[in-house]
């Protein structure tokens, strides 16, 4: 029993990472219906930032909240110079567009900080947290405590800002939303950079477990389309929630179903997606969108 | 009197179609005027071009400023709301959040308390559907809240697509009703595009009609409800 909630535990705070990349990719994927391939190397990009402050011997909380500002800009660059200009081609060029970004952040990122893995610093304390008689990894607990923090406070800002209020406009409903007054281009790119933010705290989050190196988050990103895919590209609460499940389910099949393993783990994420491909396109709590032609 | 909307030789094009063919037309602050035509006539393109979603050429000026080299979110600043056709409901979002969103580019920003007031005063049913999704409101409440958004900007200009459409006549005639209302007390200048012309002549005081992309006749709408063509036309009788 101990054992089953350790690893319940230790699947919520991977599975919170993977919660925090799913949303990223559903928040642009509804409103420009693309899926940004690239989000994960911008989590990944991110953490070097991070990792390149904290050398340059900036206080971790510093470094934690400067990268998430860089990312934020970041995001928002990258909308408006690579992926505005494709803004009207059609889907596939934009998809290849951000498979293009992936590769191009992954290999300056190798050219800048080599494929050498860096020992990467949590800020929780390395003595575990006591709980009755089951033990808790802190660096586990403040993962989950941090995707938290970060949900609840994107929660609000969709919910109850002007400025969400806005962004949440102009995914469903461009053409309404300029006939408001909205400037529907600069609240893509604000969303673009909301998802490197959320994309930037995944990375730091997840790379003192993993060590960090340009492919810190080629896995990562599969167990988030994953969670995304599960709850529904159209929900991102659905996204989330798939983040956590897949999280706990890839973490309790590795340890109680022996011929699995850790190897076979990723081949789990990948059935996930394609049974619920096949059973249910739209995830649990997608709604299928009928597209205009 | 000056004019507030100054049209001039105005084209349109979706692609390589020409939807207008040179429409020249003026009105008056504090007025109504109406647009009427067939279908296709190119009623819903005049207001586009207006709004700035497509493109044109010739001259637009309001209130003196050019809206040629606009895009549509800085027109709607300079105080033109736009129904559009087909209303534009935010169907996700909730009826109040509708409103907010009308209020956007608004120039004054200050509190929305007395405009919600002001709207929900004209259509009592938005206000008991307030915490509705929009996407759930029948074809004619969906209709009211298009009005009552475009009510939210405080515009000086209202371009009205076809708000009748869809509506029974009581929920019709108590929407004209409104409409005159928001012109009177509030100077509202309204340009209407609309089907049920009979409603649209009493309700206007000045009316074009456009056939094909052209304006083929103009006058005071008394003058023009005598007219036969229209008579016949539009009327019905
Ligand atoms: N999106 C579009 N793409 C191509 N052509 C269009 C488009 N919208 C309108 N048109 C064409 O432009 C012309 C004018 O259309 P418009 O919608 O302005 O007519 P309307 O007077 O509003 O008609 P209705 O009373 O049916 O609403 C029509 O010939 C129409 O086929
Ligand atoms: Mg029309």
């Amino acid at each position: 029993m101990e054992v089953f909630i350790q690893q319940v535990v230790s699947g919520l705070a991977t599975g919170g990472i993977y919660a925090a990349l799913a949303l990223a990719l559903v928040m642009i994927y509804q409103a420009t219906d693309v899926v940004n391939f690239a989000q994960g190397e911008m989590a990944m990009f991110a953490t070097y930032i991070c990792w390149s402050m904290l050398n340059a011997g900036v206080p971790y909380w510093g470094a934690f909240l400067g990268t998430l500002v860089l990312a934020f800009l970041g995001g928002i660059v990258v909308e408006r110079v690579v992926i505005r200009p494709v803004e009207n081609a059609p889907i596939l060029s934009i998809v290849i567009v951000t498979l293009g970004l992936l590769v191009i952040f992954n290999s300056v990122a190798g050219w800048i900080w080599t494929y050498v893995q860096k020992p990467f610093p949590s800020p929780f304390p390395s003595k575990p947290l006591k709980a009755g008689n089951v033990f808790f990894s802190a660096h586990d607990i403040g993962e989950i405590v941090v995707t938290l923090l970060v949900l609840l406070c994107i929660w609000l800002f969709f919910k109850f800002t002007p400025l969400g209020l806005a962004m949440r406009a102009a995914a469903h409903n461009p053409v309404s939303s300029r006939l408001v007054g909205i400037r529907v281009g600069w609240m893509l790119a604000l969303g673009w950079g909301l998802a490197a933010v959320f994309g930037a705290v995944a990375g730091m989050m997840i790379a003192p477990v993993l060590t960090l190196e340009p492919n810190l988050m080629g896995g990562v990103q599969i167990y988030a389309f994953a969670g995304a895919t599960l709850g529904g590209f159209t929900s991102p609460g659905g996204a989330v929630l798939g983040g956590f499940i897949v999280g706990v389910v890839e973490n309790l099949v590795g340890t109680y179903v022996s011929f699995i393993g850790t190897e076979l783990k990723f081949t789990v994420a990948l059935a996930m997606i394609i049974v619920v491909l096949l059973v249910k396109p739209t995830g649990l709590f997608g709604i299928s969108v009928v597209k205009r032609v | 009197m000056t004019a507030l909307l100054e049209v001039r030789d105005l084209e349109a094009y979706y692609g390589r179609t020409k939807a207008l063919h040179g429409v020249s037309f003026s009105m008056t602050a504090g007025g109504i005027t109406t647009i009427l035509g067939a279908n296709g006539a190119g009623k819903t393109t005049t207001l586009r071009a207006i709004s700035r979603m497509v493109r044109t050429a010739g001259s637009i000026v309001f209130d003196g400023t050019s809206l040629e080299p606009r895009v549509t979110e800085d027109v709607v600043r300079l105080g033109i709301a736009h129904a559009p056709e087909g209303r534009g409901t935010f169907v996700h979002l909730t009826v109040e959040e509708n409103l907010r969103l009308g209020a956007w580019g608004r120039r004054e920003r200050g509190s929305l308390e007395e405009d919600f007031a002001r709207v929900f005063a004209y259509f009592p049913v938005l206000a008991s559907r307030r915490r509705q999704a929009a996407g759930t409101l029948s074809g004619g409440e969906q209709q009211m809240l298009a009005v009552a958004r475009a009510l939210m900007l405080r515009p000086r200009l209202l371009l009205l697509d076809e708000p009748s459409l869809g509506l029974a006549p009581m929920v019709v005639r108590e929407i004209f009703r409104i409409l005159r209302a928001v012109n009177q007390d509030a100077g509202v200048t309204i340009l209407l595009v609309e089907q049920n012309a009979a409603l649209a002549l009493d309700l206007a005081d000045h009316v074009f009609l456009l056939e094909t992309g052209r304006v083929v006749m103009e006058g005071p709408s008394e003058v023009l409800r005598k007219d036969d063509a229209i008579r016949r036309a539009y009327l019905g009788y």
